[in-house]
């Protein structure tokens, strides 16, 4: 141990503030970005296993239906009114 | 070579793999990050000249070296993109870089509080400092351009040139300290020297830095198999895949 009590470690010479935000920010961060992680690629197998209860798969079995460039609606207007 | 390489461009292949690698990747770098950091924190001893503000270096060169290690990563699956199209280089783009960019952020912000005690100022517009930030608006720019294109293709291309181009930022942060007169200390861990460290302050702190890359590739390999899912999600083995629950 680098210090004589728990004080003199949490004090840290009167640096404590510093060192203590720093590693605060740090796991504060990192667990947010970590727990954002998780919850996508939850949402992605519900979004899937939700999409599959509900019979929209329309790929042909045993195939890769590959997107070939000018199937996705790019930067085209969606009509709200239309869905 | 070839055929691994190969198999290295097949989605379902890499999603198998991750899955089996990820407990490890999380569990060795976890133990190794935080017995680098708890040494680090208590039991290393206090610099001769800082005190105990040093003690930040545990993250703060850790995130850093990171940050720059993740966008040289991304730049060679940015020339893997262009030039042979796989389609897994730019899954690992698009996955890395929101981590990359908080290793940025975390890298100034623990930087900017080390810098208070030690040279009296939060900010300064030195190189060092300066080519850091730009790194971290290459990242923002990598994010944003991805996003607003929606075309896969279009933007595996777009966001590639993009990072490759900011790759030239790279060795003017690294030589910043060296070129121009700054604040900054030199690098800590040189290949070629022995560290001007003791012992008890480095092996802690290189234990912190694998310890942050192992638990990056859990979460790179996490964040990929994500975007997998997303953009295989009507092929057959994703459609298994999550029938058995995600579990491959």
């Amino acid at each position: 141990m680098a210090f004589d009590s728990f004080d003199a470690f949490v004090m840290m010479g009167g640096h404590g503030p510093y060192v203590w935000t720093c590693y605060l920010v740090f796991f504060i961060l990192s667990f947010v970005l970590i727990l954002w992680s998780r919850k996508q690629r939850n949402a992605a197998l519900k979004g899937l296993a939700l999409r599959q209860v509900s019979g929209q798969t329309s790929g042909p079995a045993g195939k890769t239906v590959t997107n070939h460039g000018n199937t996705g609606a790019d930067f085209a207007r969606v009509d709200p009114s239309k869905h | 070579m070839w055929q691994f390489f190969h198999k290295l461009g097949s989605p379902k292949w890499f999603y198998g793999i991750a899955s089996r690698l990820m407990p490890w990747l999380f569990w060795v770098g976890a133990a190794l990050f935080m017995a680098g950091v708890v040494w680090g924190l208590a039991f290393a001893p206090p610099d001769y000249l800082q005190g105990n503000s040093y003690r930040i270096i545990f993250i703060h060169v850790p995130s850093a070296f990171l940050a720059q290690s993740v966008y040289i990563m991304m730049a060679v699956s940015a020339l893997v993109t262009l030039v042979w199209r796989m389609k897994l280089a730019d899954v690992f783009v698009k996955s890395a870089a929101p981590v990359g960019a908080l290793l940025t952020f975390l890298a100034l912000f623990t930087g900017a509080v080390w810098g208070k005690p030690t040279w009296g100022t939060w900010w300064i517009w030195d190189a060092r400092l300066t080519s850091m930030l730009i790194l971290l608006f290459l990242y923002f720019g990598a994010i944003a351009l991805g996003n607003a294109i929606s075309d896969e293709k279009s933007s595996a291309r777009a966001v590639a040139v993009l990072v490759l181009v900011g790759v030239v930022n790279i060795p003017i942060i690294k030589y910043s300290v060296e070129w121009w007169n700054t604040l900054h200390q030199p690098a800590t861990f040189k290949l070629t020297e022995k560290p001007t460290m003791p012992a008890e302050m480095w092996v802690p702190l290189l234990l912190a830095v694998l310890g942050l890359y192992l638990l990056f590739g859990w979460l790179a390999f996490m964040r990929m198999q994500t975007e997998i899912l997303v953009r295989e999600g009507r092929t057959r083995w994703v459609m298994e895949l999550v029938q058995a629950g995600g579990r491959a």
